[in-house]
């Protein structure tokens, strides 16, 4: 049994994700590959190289793997994939969009998102909002999983020295092309793995007031969230959205403001660790999964809460 | 240019989901179902690009059971022009729905293909990429933006860091995100046109497709609940909680 991790990253280092996926890639047992595939991505196969548990970094280094388009990430998949019994990404948008190609041409039936592994063909993967939990067996000859990051933490980012071994690339197919992108910039952690998280929703009424949580999250070291209501409304940019089909987190704190508690939200937060709801509207569901409930009005209360931490 | 809309039927999404006794799936009996709504802003964004004079005609299609044809027919409803439904009783995976897309694809040789990005009964977010795979098309997921630009489509997609923009050469795959726009209700008028639009009905044999689970699905569980917290009554009384009880700030 050998596992190949799909690494995401770019080119200059390693995503988060992927240290997820090569911790789950070690609870299922066997050796574990990590392809990284990119333009210039020494340093990331470095990175991998790095990974403890890893046997061995397999780098292609080519102009077609660049942005890491599905169309011509996917063949490379495919070429190297008779030499494993599992192929893994992180369930990031990065896997979700190259994995089930790769799946189709292999004529396998992904898995995805999978929560937690009981055996080398048994998962465990949120279904309906995480509402209920599938436990499935894939009687694929390969199987093509996606993992989500909350339930498997991420290995360390040295202790490893896996031998690197360079690959030709499959050639560029000229299907799609990276025309430019706009990352959302900021100095505060990453979303998906940030120890504290603040959340706003629709109750923020404007972007303007997400100053407010930023002010909290700067002194908290926490990453920003916010709701479907108040990405679809303009206040936050879509890649702050918790939820159903946005980020998962799972962090030790998760302060909900403004959110009313749609299962749709709470199947992105309702595993975090300790959750706290400040919200003006006493019945709002959110206050169901919270440990501590503050039933105030967010524009008094979180000035104050930023003042109290001082 | 002909445009298809792969649709699903699924438990409305404002319905909230029970784990059958026997462990054996969710409860559907008497469930209200709806078209996913993702499906909804894929038909959304193909009835704007007939609007706009881009798109000739809109093909969509369905694969499940015979009750899938009153998805279908509100998706006509919307402003589709014709319907397909692929009936087979059989539980469909991504995998099966994907080939049975691809064959009715060869078929009726659309110059682009949306979908939503997911349906929200499993939450697979499959279908589009490997649809895409199959045939060899480009793909663009996650998609908030849309514009046809010479012989390509420009699309703008939601990834996990921000925005990303793609150009795909035609024909393609788009799988849609929330944002891409708001789906219109149908109205009266247009519920009785479409009922008289044409809805042709195939099965996955008449289509030489295969569509055997390879997935077994041995239980489905509901996940452990959250006990109820505590109300604090003031920030200062949350803090000390925070702090000396569930000691997650310091």
């Amino acid at each position: 049994m050998s596992t190949l991790v799909i690494a995401e990253h770019d080119n200059a280092g390693l995503k988060s994700g992927t240290l997820n996926a090569v911790s789950a890639a070690g609870a299922l047992g066997g050796d574990i590959h990590v392809l990284v595939a990119g333009q210039d991505c020494a340093a990331a196969a470095a990175a991998a190289a790095a990974l403890p548990g890893v046997a061995k970094v397999l780098k292609a280094d080519s102009a077609e793997y660049g942005h890491q388009m599905a169309e011509d990430l996917a063949p490379l998949i495919v070429r190297l994939a008779s030499d494993y019994s599992h192929l893994l990404a992180a369930a990031s948008t990065f896997g979700k969009n190259v994995m089930p190609r790769a799946a189709a041409l292999l004529d396998v039936q992904q898995v995805s998102d999978i929560a937690a592994i009981e055996g080398p063909d048994t998962f465990v993967r949120p279904i309906y909002a995480g509402n209920a939990l599938a436990k499935v067996r894939s009687n694929d000859a390969i199987k093509v999983l996606t993992v989500r990051t909350t339930t498997f933490d991420p290995v360390a980012e040295t202790g490893g020295s896996a031998a690197i071994e360079e690959l030709a690339g499959t050639g560029a197919k000229g299907l799609s092309r990276f025309a430019g992108q706009e990352l959302t910039r900021n100095e505060r952690p990453e979303l998906t793995t940030a120890r504290v998280v603040i959340s706003g929703g629709r109750g923020m009424q404007a972007s303007d007031n997400f100053g407010m949580l930023e002010k909290v999250a700067d002194k908290l070291g926490a990453a920003v969230g916010a709701s479907r209501a108040a990405v679809d409304s303009g206040y936050a940019p879509n890649d702050y959205q918790v939820g159903q089909t946005g980020k998962v987190v799972a962090p030790d704190l998760y302060i909900a403001v403004g959110i009313s508690g749609a299962i749709q939200h709470l199947a992105g937060m309702k595993d975090s660790k300790v959750i706290v709801a400040i919200n003006k509207d006493e019945e709002a569901p959110i206050f169901q999964v919270a440990d501590y409930g503050l039933v105030a009005d967010l524009f008094q209360a979180v000035p104050e809460l930023d003042e109290q931490l001082g | 240019m002909k445009v298809l809309v792969p649709i699903k039927r699924v438990i409305d999404a404002n319905v909230k989901v029970r784990v059958k006794a026997d462990k054996s799936g969710v409860e559907t009996a008497n469930v209200k179902m709806a078209m996913n709504p993702f499906c909804e802003i894929a038909v959304e964004a193909a009835i704007r690009l007939k609007e706009a004079g881009t798109a000739s005609e809109i093909v969509a299609v369905a694969a499940g059971v015979q009750q899938s044809q009153e998805t279908l027919r509100t998706a006509l409803a919307m402003g589709a022009d014709r319907a397909i439904l692929v009936k087979s009783d059989a539980i469909l995976e991504p995998l099966a729905i994907a080939k049975l897309l691809k064959a009715v694809v060869e078929k009726e040789e659309p110059g682009l293909v949306i979908l939503g990005k997911q349906a929200v009964d499993n939450d697979n977010n499959q279908t589009g990429q490997m649809l895409a795979g199959l045939l060899g098309w480009a793909q663009a997921t996650f998609v908030s933006k849309i514009a046809l630009e010479g012989e390509g489509l420009a699309a703008t997609r939601e990834v996990d860091g921000g925005l990303e923009k793609v150009i795909l050469k035609m024909p393609a795959i788009v799988t849609v995100d929330l944002r891409l726009n708001t789906p219109r209700y149908a109205s009266l008028p247009n519920i009785m046109k479409a009922k008289k639009k044409p809805l042709d009905s195939v099965t996955p044999e008449d289509l030489g497709v295969d569509v055997t689970p390879r997935l077994e699905i041995l239980e489905v569980s509901e996940p452990p609940g959250r006990k109820a917290g505590i109300k604090v009554g003031s920030v200062a009384e949350l803090l000390d909680k925070l702090k000396n009880e569930a000691k997650v700030l310091s």
